[in-house]
């Protein structure tokens, strides 16, 4: 352990997160009422930017509101923080803080890039290089059941408590659904260091593209049919599991007012929302880690921008990186597509869709992988 | 009389989730694509584009005082309009023309003629009861204020805002 | 590691385990239990076994706790009143801890690897690869890891669980399906008696 280690796992920690997640979950919440905008025929938000006028000048600069997640955190930071008298006081402060944290500490497996070679020094662009990647992230995520299910106790009212409950038989009920579907994915890869998994895809493609390297072997493509259910069950459980819109039932405002979050104002309330957007990063980076080849490029390693050529030259690293955003971003899009198109589930549908369907067909895949991993040579 | 309302059997299909969400993921892609080529129909940016060139002629904006083609007030505080108000926005305070104005034969005038536009309702009983055709609602609906005060336009404001009316106004042309 | 982790995590575990048992309101012991079960996760990391830490947090603190976190509020259990203190029940109880912690400590002293502190017995990945050659057990991807010197911990355990021990394995998993059988059979029978039958045509609606 040198200090070149110490240093630049300090540096990657604060860029990692200040650099690329919270600016990625400000955008995201703007992106958010874009998309729902656009898919509504609407324009969104297009005012905030800088305002000119202000300083003096003759016009304001809209910047197509790219700005909006500035005045709406300072809004937040505004307004009034309150705390209503019938709550439990503690705990009422501590579940924002529980929801945000392991959103954030679950980022620290994630590969963001390969490499960075950075003054002779060969920087992995993860911030811990963990031989238990989705195994942690699990961990860490299951422990933000516990800011929900506080925030919904603690608020000493119905429909907080109401949510609080439905969202913590919801998140272990996915849980199951979520552990059972990575492993046939895990049973491909014989690995659990997510790098490792990465570095898999890299040079042997993209699990749900096998389009190269020994990706072209027919036990991969008949693995297509075993991953492409895994691949449904581990999305949807990850919508489940981040609370997000077809399976948003602990916040459902038709039916709870706002669920769990209904007594918070201001900066709490904003931990919760700023809370879920990480938590969706975080399952877009796992989803795109372990199916579709995390920061690898398409044919990378063919035409030489794979692994080994991040490895010499410093802008590969750079490039994977931007291709690793990519992906995530096109993800998130995936995400808030959905949740403008889809309307809320029923909550004994939804539990059914968890208990009975996936738990079932996520148990039958791991046989059926297990069977053409033996069979097909 | 009982029904029972049938509930439609669900094909295998339907059941299964996955088609109808696909469906529905292809429609809203269609509209957000639509949007960003530029082709669908967007809802306007208000303050920049208004409805204002497409109001239709029997628009019910504000109310408004007019006057006649000689420069006479036409009100001649009879007060139907006070009276038939439904949330009662009208208060007008009558006084006799003095002898000897160029208008004195016709009597009364209002002092103060006020509408509180935060209780009107825009319902043009004022405009249909009054006997000389001196109140009308004109298009303007975007009345604001920052005081309580400001919103209760008084007989100057409701001049400016009403302007001229020329001719004698047939009450049942279709209009006005 | 640095000892003042180890002693950080230790107070955290020790402190939040006493408060489970000193606080009164059933939700606060749950939530100390859950956080001296974190304490205890991350000292197993410490030690290099980050297998067990990770489960200790995925099945004790994620399922296990929020379970019991869930119960507690749906039967909102009441924080217990305050007791005055019982004097022999007292000193019975550090009694048992006392002699507990000095039969921990003669079995410690007893058993070898007791007296050897971590630094003077570093893992040794290239050791471990010799002994399984010697063994004449192979797996390709394990052996990778070891000669790689990585301590692959999630695939030794895979492979202890299913070779050495696949038996005891079978038989664990067939004693929990039995229990998970035994409730539904129970909580099934119970339904029979006091649900009202399902409606047999659906209810007619006022048009
Ligand atoms: S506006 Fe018309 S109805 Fe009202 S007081 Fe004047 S004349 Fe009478
Ligand atoms: S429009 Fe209706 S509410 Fe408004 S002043 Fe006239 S009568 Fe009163």
């Amino acid at each position: 352990m040198d200090w070149f280690f110490i240093i630049s796992s300090g540096v990657k920690i604060a860029v990692i997160t200040f650099g690329i997640i919270l600016p990625l979950v400000a955008l995201s919440s703007l992106a958010e009422r874009k998309v729902s905008a656009f898919i509504q025929d609407r324009i969104g938000p297009n005012r905030v930017g800088i305002p000119m006028t202000l300083l003096g000048g003759k016009k304001d600069i809209a910047f197509f509101g790219l700005v909006q997640p500035l005045a709406d955190g300072l809004k937040f930071i505004l307004k009034e923080d309150f705390t209503p008298k019938h709550v439990r006081k503690f705990y009422f402060w501590l579940a924002p803080a529980l929801v945000l944290v392991p959103a954030l500490l679950t980022v620290g497996v994630i590969p963001f890039g390969s490499t960075l070679k950075l003054l002779g020094h060969h920087v992995p662009l993860v911030i811990a290089d963990l031989n238990i990647g989705p195994l942690f992230v699990f961990a860490i995520s299951s422990l933000g059941v516990y800011g929900i299910v506080l925030a919904g106790w603690a608020s000493n009212s119905k429909y907080p408590f109401l949510g609080g409950v439905r969202s913590s038989s919801q998140m272990i009920s996915y849980e199951i659904a979520l552990g059972l579907s990575v492993i046939p994915v895990l049973m491909i890869f014989q690995e659990l260091n997510l790098g490792a998994i990465v570095r898999f895809q890299d040079k042997n493609g993209w699990l749900l593209l096998p389009l190269w390297g020994d990706g072209l072997s027919l036990q991969r493509w008949l693995l297509l049919v075993p991953l492409a259910i895994s691949f449904v069950v581990f999305t949807v459980s990850i919508f489940a599991e981040t609370n997000r819109m077809p399976f948003d039932l602990p916040e459902c405002e038709t039916e709870l007012v706002a669920g769990y979050h209904t007594e918070y104002s201001s900066m709490k309330f904003a931990l919760f929302f700023l809370g879920e957007y990480a938590a969706m990063i975080v399952g877009s980076g796992l989803i795109v880690t372990l199916f579709l080849g995390g920061w690898s490029i398409p044919f990378g390693d063919k035409i030489g921008l794979g692994f080994e050529a991040a490895q010499n030259t410093w802008w590969v690293g750079l490039l994977h990186l931007g291709c690793f955003l990519t992906k995530v971003v096109a993800f998130i899009f995936f995400f808030m597509w959905v949740r403008w198109t889809l309307p809320r589930f029923r909550f004994d549908q939804l539990m059914r869709l968890g208990w009975v369907f996936f738990f079932e067909i996520a148990l039958f895949n791991v046989f059926l992988t297990a069977l053409i991993l033996m069979l097909v040579k | 009389m009982s029904y029972v309302v049938e509930r439609p059997k669900l094909t295998l299909a339907e059941r299964m989730y996955f088609p109808s969400i696909l469906k529905g993921l292809s429609i809203t892609f269609g509209h957000l694509f639509r949007f960003v080529t530029g082709k669908g129909k967007v809802t306007m940016s208000y303050p920049e584009e208004k409805w204002d060139d497409s109001l239709p002629e029997h628009y019910r904006g504000a109310p408004t005082l007019v006057t006649d083609e000689h420069g006479r007030e036409r009100c001649v505080a009879c007060q139907l309009c006070e009276f038939i108000c439904p949330p009662r926005a009208i208060t007008i305070l009558p006084e006799p023309i003095p002898a000897g104005e160029a208008f004195a034969k016709v009597e009364k005038r209002p002092k103060a003629f006020e509408i509180d536009m935060i209780r009107c309702i825009y319902c043009g009983m004022c405009e249909e009861v009054c006997p000389e055709q001196a109140i009308f609602l004109r298009k303007d609906y975007a009345i604001t204020g920052t005081s309580r005060a400001e919103m209760v336009h008084d007989k100057t404001r409701l001049y400016q805002l009403g302007g001229v009316r020329e001719g004698l106004v047939n009450k049942w042309n279709p209009l006005k | 590691m640095p000892s003042v982790l180890f002693y950080l995590f230790s107070a955290i575990m020790l402190g939040f385990g006493i408060l489970v048992v000193a606080l009164r309101n059933p939700v606060s012991s749950a939530l100390s239990l859950a956080a001296s079960f974190l304490g205890l996760a991350a000292l197993f990391v410490s030690l290099g076994a980050f297998f067990i830490g990770v489960i200790q947090v995925l099945v004790y603190a994620g399922a296990v706790m929020v379970l019991f976190l869930f119960i507690i509020m749906l039967l909102d259990i009441q924080a217990e009143q305050r007791r005055k203190l019982n004097l022999p029940a007292v000193i019975g109880g550090s009694l048992l801890v006392l002699v507990f912690a000095l039969q921990l400590a003669t079995v410690l002293g007893d058993f070898p690897a007791g007296h050897r502190i971590l630094n003077a017995a570093p893992l040794s990945p290239t050791a471990a690869l010799e002994a399984r050659r010697a063994a004449g057990t192979v797996h390709a991807s394990i052996d990778q890891d070891l000669a790689a010197g990585k301590l692959p911990d999630v695939k030794l355990i895979g492979e202890t669980l299913f070779s050495q021990y696949n038996f005891h394995l079978q038989i664990i998993g067939v004693l929990l399906l039995v229990a998970t059988v035994g409730v539904i059979v129970i909580s099934r029978r119970e339904d029979k008696t006091a649900a009202p039958a399902e409606p047999s045509s659906p209810a007619p609606t006022p048009p």
